[in-house]
């Protein structure tokens, strides 16, 4: 239930000034989605949701780091490879 | 999907496991906290990825698994009355009280219905003015800004027919509990990532400083729950005991400061009983005096919870990661998803569910 997924946003409706509600795509799947907690967010964000909020957006920049680390540890490995 | 399928790349994550192996000397056991997590660990193999030295034991991250029985009870009373709507996350359906269980009482006749989010709840108090409509706010910190703005808005709309039943946990002082019984034999922490997304990492300094324990902020795919461990590994080998948040694309150091304004608005910090750990102080919402008139334990005369029965789940143990799930005797033959024995079976992030599910025969 803590789970939160990663989705799009496509549209905002600014009309109810206590629930600033958006459309977001999952993969496809559009759900209605309050941005009140994202007042940063915009059109075309990546925010992650859970039940029915966005709790942040989603740093691109930061989206492929865990791959950076990756490519470290690989060149970490080839030093301590290189050493035996 | 973006920002989903790489995570789950097999060659990735036999990479980390390798880097996993080179770093490890000695034996090390680390918990995650999150259900979530746990599932994916056992979905995708990622314990049977590691080296013999890395035992994962599973945390209490099930929200579902830890509400007290009373609570369950509580909610199947109110559900039973005539006037009643009772509405909760599909997960709180099947887990068993005292006696029966929410779905039971639905296939009975009760008005019981699944919303995807709290503000559901309260749109559904609105269209049933005469009815009494009640939610289940169950959760971690992830969940308490849905359900604290679901209160703030029924009170900013006035809706007089809404209230919640309130069995909300915190994390930190979950990970304090374990650290601090007598039989605690983990070393490091996978923090559970969405969690941070509402409170920040701010919160586990003092507990990575007091007990000398790495915290790693993970996510829930399996190269990021890989790449947890691998730090959590080169701490522990290093003897170094720190807060470090991998997950940043999702986490950041802050806290989500207006979800805390609302939170801190509708809740307080209370003590909470967990399911099969007992209560532990500080570690659970209570809803702030101003917001009392929405407790649903205020609102209704329930009946006194019977005293416990006896009963052979062993959920306790499990959620505090001292029993492996395949260790309970009544798993897979007297409990299974299907007549479950305790709530770790039922819901989508207990252990012993993530365990029959995906590790049968
Ligand atoms: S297998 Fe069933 S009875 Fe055993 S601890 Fe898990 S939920 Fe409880």
């Amino acid at each position: 239930m803590c789970l939160a997924v990663p989705g799009k946003v496509l549209s905002i409706d600014e009309s109810d000034p206590l629930m600033r509600m958006s459309k977001v795509s999952f993969g496809g799947i559009v759900k209605d989605i309050s941005l009140a907690y994202t007042p940063e967010a915009k059109v075309e964000d990546y925010v992650i949701v859970h039940v029915g909020f966005a709790l942040r957006t989603i740093d691109e920049e930061e989206a492929n780091s865990v791959f950076e680390y990756l490519e470290q540890m690989g060149e970490l490995e080839e030093i301590r490879d290189g050493e035996t | 999907m973006k920002y989903l399928d790489e995570y789950r790349d097999a060659d990735a994550a036999r990479r980390y496991a390798d880097a996993i192996a080179a770093a490890v000397t000695q034996p090390w056991t680390m918990m995650e906290i999150c259900g979530g997590q746990t599932h994916a660990i056992v979905k995708y193999g990622v314990d049977e990825l590691l080296p013999d030295g890395i035992t994962l034991v599973h945390g209490p991250g099930c929200p579902v698994c830890v509400t007290p029985i009373a609570k369950i009870d509580a909610a199947i009373e109110l559900a039973r009355r005539p006037n009643v709507i009772l509405t909760s996350f599909g997960d709180m359906l099947r887990v068993p009280g005292t006696e029966t269980d929410l779905l039971a009482v639905k296939a009975a006749g009760a008005d019981v219905r699944m919303v995807y989010s709290p503000v559901d709840a309260v749109k559904i108090a609105r269209a049933n003015p005469d009815k009494e409509v009640i939610f289940f706010a169950v959760g971690f910190e992830t969940t308490a800004p849905a359900n604290a703005m679901a209160v703030y808005q029924a009170a900013r709309l006035d809706v007089p027919n809404f209230s919640v039943l309130v069995s909300h946990v915190l994390v930190p002082p979950a990970i304090e509990a374990i650290l601090s019984s007598p039989t605690n034999r983990v070393q490091a922490f996978l923090a559970a990532g969405h969690v941070c997304t509402v409170m920040g990492t701010g919160e586990y300094y003092p507990i990575a400083e007091k007990y000398h324990v790495p915290i790693v902020v993970t996510g829930f795919e399996p190269v990021d729950i890989l790449q947890g461990i691998l730090m959590a590994v080169r701490q522990l080998e290093a003897g170094r005991a720190e807060v470090e948040n991998p997950y940043n694309r999702v986490v950041r150091t802050e806290a989500n400061e207006t979800a805390l304004r609302i939170m801190g608005e509708v809740f307080r910090v209370g003590d909470r009983e967990w399911r099969g750990i007992g209560t532990i102080p500080q570690s659970g919402y209570e809803l702030a005096p101003d917001y009392e008139h929405f407790d649903a334990e205020r609102r209704f005369d329930l009946s006194p919870a019977p005293p416990a029965a006896e009963t052979e789940c062993q959920s306790g143990l499990v959620l505090q990661g001292v029993l492996k799930p395949c260790d309970c005797p009544a798993f897979g033959t007297r409990c299974t998803p299907d007549k479950p024995l305790g709530a770790p079976m039922v819901s989508n992030e207990g252990a012993c569910a993530a365990y029959y599910r995906y590790r049968r025969g």
